[in-house]
């Protein structure tokens, strides 16, 4: 297998794009990673995403997007793994570039989740999960993490301003983001205030409805020539899976995909958690943040919550999160989030953060989450 | 809407038909064709009583399309006695009175219709009994 690195990165700014459509979200963020790649070519196109049939009655979207860019006659495939379908498209065009199948592969992310009414938005999300058994009792994604929530203050004795600091933290990052949703800071009170959507996850738990698309150059790393400047290296690459249905876990509590994806990237870029500079956690609501940080190894089991109440988060912090605003504020256009969040990796590591920049960034790891956590994608990429 | 697919899961949503393997007596709903434990495909169908305790629950304010008009209602994750977690939701129920740990027991409720002249789907809710019941 050869060395990857990414050598291009694109996106559009996330919010509810009412006058534009998936395909030209998608090819705003393609042409910019191919600008920033200072390539005009591309062997194969691999895009991420999770509800373009149902929501906007359109699939094939490798086909169109390729077309749409200029490179009709490539290679071209929709990657799906419901929320988690950035990052398994990322691990695709990962595999092709390592094995060396292909020597210029764009990675792209696009999701476009307010083309229909919110009703019919949360019943698609809830495709994630078990639709035979979860879905069809009215369980919508929201509610199944809200269990898992309510579960975990009961055998943690925590209550939810004990999660605040995770919004507040996402919040607070996404000010400097230009490509982010929400640009303006929010407050404990705010936090305490805001609406129930399925107790105890209120609004400010839950990442927002939204639209985005973003894409990546890779290439192998031997073959950079001109390229080699900016370019960030994938020192790991791994996924992993658990049942898709919370019903059939012997312990909810515990995201076990999400600790064998972890573990098998440390093991390949041959690292430790505490190596880690900074983690683009996949916050879509704050419980999953916790119970990712424990099953990555970040946190001793039911102490998750405490590395954010011990301010460990923020950019100065032992392991800032959600660095430019994670799903929470940045947003959470599912299909496209995990591609998001290796662009934000990448901008972190080429120093080019601005006022978000983690001092002496070299490590950072990326985890998308497929429904809850039923897939986990985990890449680390190093400078 | 889904005529074949709800009629295929009948013993599911009415009698909890799981199953059980033969080799290891591990116990599974829903029902499985490969033993999670012990890897045995000898999986034989095991009808559960419907008895088990609330372990986690919540009050959905905001609804998937073809439930809005059961809002507010409560789903919850039910520790059966016989082992699973069954996740439904919880009927008869004053959210406020819930508390983890609650007995419930399995009924027969109206669980969606599909519009004015469509299918309505029955299947398993679970309601409070009094604790030790
Ligand atoms: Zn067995």
């Amino acid at each position: 297998m050869r060395d990857v690195s990414v050598v291009g990165i694109g996106q559009a700014k996330v919010k509810e794009h009412w006058e534009r459509s998936l395909r030209d979200l998608a090819t705003e963020a393609i042409l910019g990673a191919l600008k920033d790649a200072h390539v005009d070519h591309a062997d194969a196109l691999y895009v991420g995403n999770m509800l373009s049939g149902e929501l906007a009655g359109q699939e094939n979207l490798g086909a169109l997007i390729a077309d749409q860019v200029g490179l009709r006659g490539i290679e071209a495939l929709k990657v799906e793994a419901a929320c988690g379908g950035g990052g398994a498209a990322l691990r695709v065009g990962y595999l092709a570039v390592a094995s060396g199948q292909f020597d210029v592969v764009i990675v792209a992310g696009a999701e476009k989740l307010t083309e229909t009414s919110n009703c019919l938005t949360t019943a698609s999300l809830a495709m994630a999960a078990d639709g035979d058994y979860e879905t069809i009792h009215g369980i919508s994604f929201v509610a199944l993490n809200a269990l898992l929530m309510k579960r975990y203050m009961y055998e943690y004795d925590l209550v939810p301003e004990d999660f605040a600091a995770f919004t507040l933290n996402a919040h607070a990052n996404a000010v400097n983001n230009p490509y982010a949703m929400f640009r303006a800071p929010i407050t404990v009170e705010q936090y305490k205030k805001s609406r129930d959507i399925a107790d105890p996850i209120s609004v400010m738990d839950s990442a927002p409805i939204c639209d985005g698309a973003a894409a990546l150059v890779l290439m192998p790393t031997n073959r950079l020539n001109g390229n080699g400047a900016r370019a960030i290296k994938i020192a790991a690459s791994a996924s992993g899976t658990d049942s898709l249905g919370l019903q059939d876990r012997r312990d909810p509590l515990w995201l076990s995909a999400v600790e064998i994806s972890s573990q098998k990237a440390y093991a390949q870029a041959g690292i430790a958690p505490q190596d880690v500079d900074l983690f683009e956690v996949h916050d879509a609501f704050s419980i999953m943040s916790v119970m990712s940080l424990e099953a990555a190894g970040f946190a001793e089991r039911g102490r998750g919550a405490l590395l954010a109440r011990e301010g460990q988060i923020g950019i100065q912090g032992k392991l800032p999160l959600s660095t430019m605003g994670g799903l929470k504020a940045r947003g959470h256009p599912v299909g496209a989030t995990g591609v998001y969040q290796a662009v934000e990796a990448v901008t972190q590591l080429r120093g080019q953060a601005g006022k978000n920049q983690v001092p002496d960034a070299h490590i950072a790891m990326t985890q998308s989450l497929g429904g809850v956590a039923a897939n986990a994608v985990t890449h680390i990429f190093t400078n | 809407m889904d005529l074949a697919r709800n009629w295929r899961l009948k013993d599911q949503r009415f009698r909890l038909e799981g199953t059980v393997c033969a080799e290891c007596g591990a116990k599974f709903f829903p029902p499985r064709q490969v033993c999670t434990e012990c890897k045995s495909t000898n999986l034989t169908p095991h009808e559960f009583d419907g008895h088990g305790e609330l372990y986690s629950f919540t009050t959905l304010r905001s609804a998937p399309m073809g439930y809005e008009d059961q809002l507010p209602y409560v789903v919850g994750m039910v520790k059966l006695d016989e082992g699973p977690i069954v996740e439904a939701q919880i009927t008869d129920v004053n959210p406020d009175a819930l508390k983890i740990g609650q007995r419930v027991e399995m009924v027969t409720r109206k669980l969606r219709a599909y519009g004015d002249d469509g299918v309505i789907v029955y299947g398993y809710k679970f309601r409070p009994v009094a604790n030790g019941a």
